[in-house]
């Protein structure tokens, strides 16, 4: 289900001295972390080093490697914007040792040929493992299934129609009632076209004033609503992506409380920012869904802690500089976030007493990896080095010559940010290394 | 070999001020308003002269850049300048390299290569003044940018009603109509309630956006509620931004029948303005917009001296404030 280029070695490595944090094990001390050919062999203090490489750690802390469950690598058909390569790289810079891409591609990923393509190219220049979704419906067009076994025996990660939703309630339910037999999630980018139409920010005041059609919370919830119900009564799980409305939270954990299997991601910029940025003009704050007021990114901080919301999700997604360079209104959805995800998290949550570093590391980490299914990275021994070293000290500025992204649609450039990759260590191979 | 001179910070050149532009009401501050229509006023006393123009901008140039059609905006502009002794230029986008596919920013970073003063935009788009304003070294003026802002016209209506009722302070003014596609209802709005002034806005629901009680207004619905207000504001109902099918109002019949302003609507002594081009018999009852409480005709008066104060201002002391992009306050 994941695929990265092979033939590097696997690690044989000694991180001394830092502060271990892994919440799924209940580990937080400081220890020494012994890694021995890619796979974690001992935790402890003076462990042997056994000529291996040594990495200090004292400072820093230690943590299962991130999973970003929505990325955009913009292959096949949008190489200028980013491909396996550059966005595996950038990943490995942002703390992941694995990340899942969305398949609203040009072709759209909802063959085995084109899938096939993918995995043949992940295996030839992806630096940490990555994973694809394939489409729920032909073409993302939404009238008709793709052939979601075969997609699956070729190995797609999980089922999406990302950057559009499934209109019609009937396919919905039959995506539904199919998808199971592949084992794999189906991953729902809930949004009510006739609500959202020409919707260009939030709906409320600052839209009000600035002019811009509104995109209102109610387009995401009424459509979370739904998909929460047919859920229910298919006795079907769900991935509900980038959620943004307070409304979708309290329908996502009322289903979850009637015992339906829900999960859902929220991005770095929605438990960021809220639509009073979007005053700037600056086409960097225009995503979908948008960024919505400061009631709907408190809940959506709280249900990130409570774990309500199970994940954190970059949904990375990169333009190329002169699509940016024009009205708002004219201006491409997305921004980019691989590469500031933690930072971005650490600075405006954790630092402010928002969020706990071990709910983050933990939602960044093994939330999104259980979510679709996978392995969650973990710090013990026995298990595959997964591993990310943190400089939680250290601030560094947000520039666009810094990003080994092709694109750099960052809604951070010129911030400072305190939260700084070290060390990447993914599927035992060292990934990045600042 | 390039010389090395070591210089002592008192023998520097004084650093250029920023660039000023007038890109939103939101931007200004009373006092800025107040010294605009003052200045506006000094200048129409000097159109009461046999020779009208001022050599004030000689050698200055003023751009115009039109990516909509617009008769009143564009031609007053073109006057204002004149009439100050500018040298402008006007460019529509029709008939430009826009029609060719080039972008915004090409079309400003060409224009700034003349170096002018002044650029004045009009564009379909929110937030076009700002990226004219990030690429090229002029003052921007906002002709009016999507449903954005068009704040030289709550200018114009600000003297307007200072003109005819002595006061903007504690007048009422009724909006009434199409405010969710209005930039001249948004900028208004913000320049009423700077200035004072009581602000009611009336029409059909879909009509008005929700959350813009927060700009200092209050909603209603219902025609009647323009009865108490000294000026009834009336907007054009911008067919051309109705959306196909997009059911706003059942019908511009019905429309009419609710929310038309004719005469049985309005009480004596109320006064009427609209920022043009009127739809007569829609918005607006003929027999209203000809009547002598329409201030229809005097608001194309004031446009004039009051770009014309505009112009002056940004070009010379006058501390129209700068709208400076903040950089990214993060929540």
């Amino acid at each position: 289900m994941l695929f990265m280029k092979k033939g590097r070695s696997l690690e044989d490595l000694v991180v001394r001295g830092a502060r271990v944090i892994d919440p799924a094990e209940g580990l937080d001390r400081v220890c020494d972390v012994r890694v021995d050919r890619g796979v974690i062999a001992q935790l402890g203090t003076d462990v042997d080093v056994n000529g291996h490489r040594v990495v200090e750690g004292e400072g820093l802390v230690l943590a299962p490697a991130f999973v970003d469950p929505h990325v955009h690598l913009r292959v096949p058909g949008g190489e200028d914007e980013e491909t396996i390569a550059s966005g595996t790289a950038a990943a490995a810079a942002g703390g992941y040792c694995a990340i899942l891409a969305m398949p609203n591609t040009d072709p759209v990923v909802d063959s085995a040929s084109v899938l096939g393509s993918l995995v043949e190219d992940a295996k030839a220049e992806a630096t940490i493992p990555v994973g694809f979704l394939a489409a729920i419906t032909r073409g993302q067009q939404g009238a008709e299934l793709t052939e979601m076994v075969e997609l699956a025996e070729h190995g797609a990660a999980g089922f999406s129609d990302d950057g559009r939703p499934v209109v019609a309630p009937g396919l919905m339910r039959r995506a539904l009632q199919y998808h199971r037999i592949t084992g794999r999630r189906l991953a729902l980018h809930c949004e009510e076209p006739t609500l959202s139409k020409g919707g260009q920010m939030h709906e409320g005041a600052v839209s009000a004033e600035l002019g811009f059609s509104g995109y209102p919370s109610v387009a995401e919830s009424v459509m979370v609503e739904r998909d929460l119900s047919l859920a229910a009564y298919e006795e079907a799980p769900l991935h509900l992506l980038h959620l943004s409305a307070r409304e979708s939270v309290d329908a996502l954990r009322a289903a979850q409380a009637r015992g339906v299997t829900a999960t859902a991601e929220v991005t770095p910029h929605h438990l960021c920012l809220t639509d009073e940025a979007v005053r700037s003009l600056d086409s960097n704050l225009k995503m979908n869904p948008p960024l919505r007021s400061a009631a709907d990114r408190a809940v959506l901080v709280e249900a990130l802690a409570d774990g309500t919301i199970a994940c954190v999700a970059t949904d990375h997604a990169p333009h190329l500089r002169h699509e940016k360079e024009v009205p708002f209104e004219a201006a491409p959805f997305g921004v980019t976030g691989l590469e500031t995800a933690f930072a971005a998290l650490y600075t405006r949550l954790v630092e402010p007493g928002l969020l706990k570093l071990e709910t983050l590391l933990e939602r960044m980490s093994a939330g999104p990896a259980r979510a679709y299914g996978l392995e969650p990275p973990r710090i013990a021994p026995g298990a595959t080095a997964n591993l990310v070293l943190l400089d939680t000290e250290r601030a560094w500025r947000v520039q666009e010559d810094g990003f080994r992204s092709l694109s750099a649609n960052s809604w951070l450039l010129g911030q400072t940010l305190r939260g700084h990759v070290r060390l990447t260590v993914a599927s035992g191979r060292t990934a990045f290394a600042a | 070999m390039a010389d090395i001179h070591v210089m002592r910070e008192g023998f520097l050149p004084p650093k250029q001020p920023p660039r000023r532009h007038l890109i939103s009401i939101g931007d200004l501050r009373r006092e800025d308003v107040e010294r605009l229509l003052g200045t506006a006023s000094s200048f129409s006393r000097s159109l009461e002269r046999e020779v009208k123009k001022l050599p004030t901008l000689r050698g200055r140039t003023v751009v115009n850049v039109f990516y909509e059609s617009s008769t009143r905006t564009s031609s007053s502009f073109e006057l204002a300048a004149k009439r100050l002794s500018a040298d402008t230029m006007s460019i529509k986008a029709a008939g430009s390299s826009v029609d060719k596919g080039e972008s915004l920013k090409d079309t400003a970073l060409t224009l700034g290569a003349y170096d002018p003063d002044v650029i004045v935009i009009r564009h379909p788009q929110i937030g076009a003044p700002q990226l004219v304003a990030r690429f090229t070294d002029a003052h921007v003026v906002n002709a009016g940018d999507g449903k954005h802002q068009h704040p030289t016209q709550a200018l114009l209506d600000l003297y307007t009603i200072q003109a005819d009722l002595g006061r903007i302070e504690g007048v009422h003014v009724a909006i009434v109509g199409d405010v969710l596609h209005s930039r001249v209802a948004r900028s208004n709005v913000q320049a009423l309630a700077l200035m004072g002034a009581k602000v009611t806005l009336v029409g059909p629901a879909p009509l008005i956006p929700r959350g813009i009680e927060a700009l200092g207004c209050e909603v209603f619905h219902d025609i009647d509620a323009i009865a108490a207000a000294d000026v009834v504001y009336v907007l054009r109902m911008q067919r051309e931004r109705m959306q196909e099918g997009a059911n706003y109002v059942p019908s511009l019949r019905e429309y009419t029948a609710r929310w038309g302003l004719t005469p049985e609507r309005i009480r004596p002594g109320q006064k009427v303005m609209h920022p043009g081009p009127m739809n007569r018999g829609v918005e607006i009852d003929p027999r209203v917009a000809d009547a002598p409480e329409a201030l229809i005709e005097a608001q194309v008066r004031s446009g004039l001296v009051v770009r014309m104060a505009v112009l002056y201002d940004l070009l010379t002391t006058g501390p129209v404030p700068v709208e400076v992009t903040e950089p990214l306050e993060v929540a």
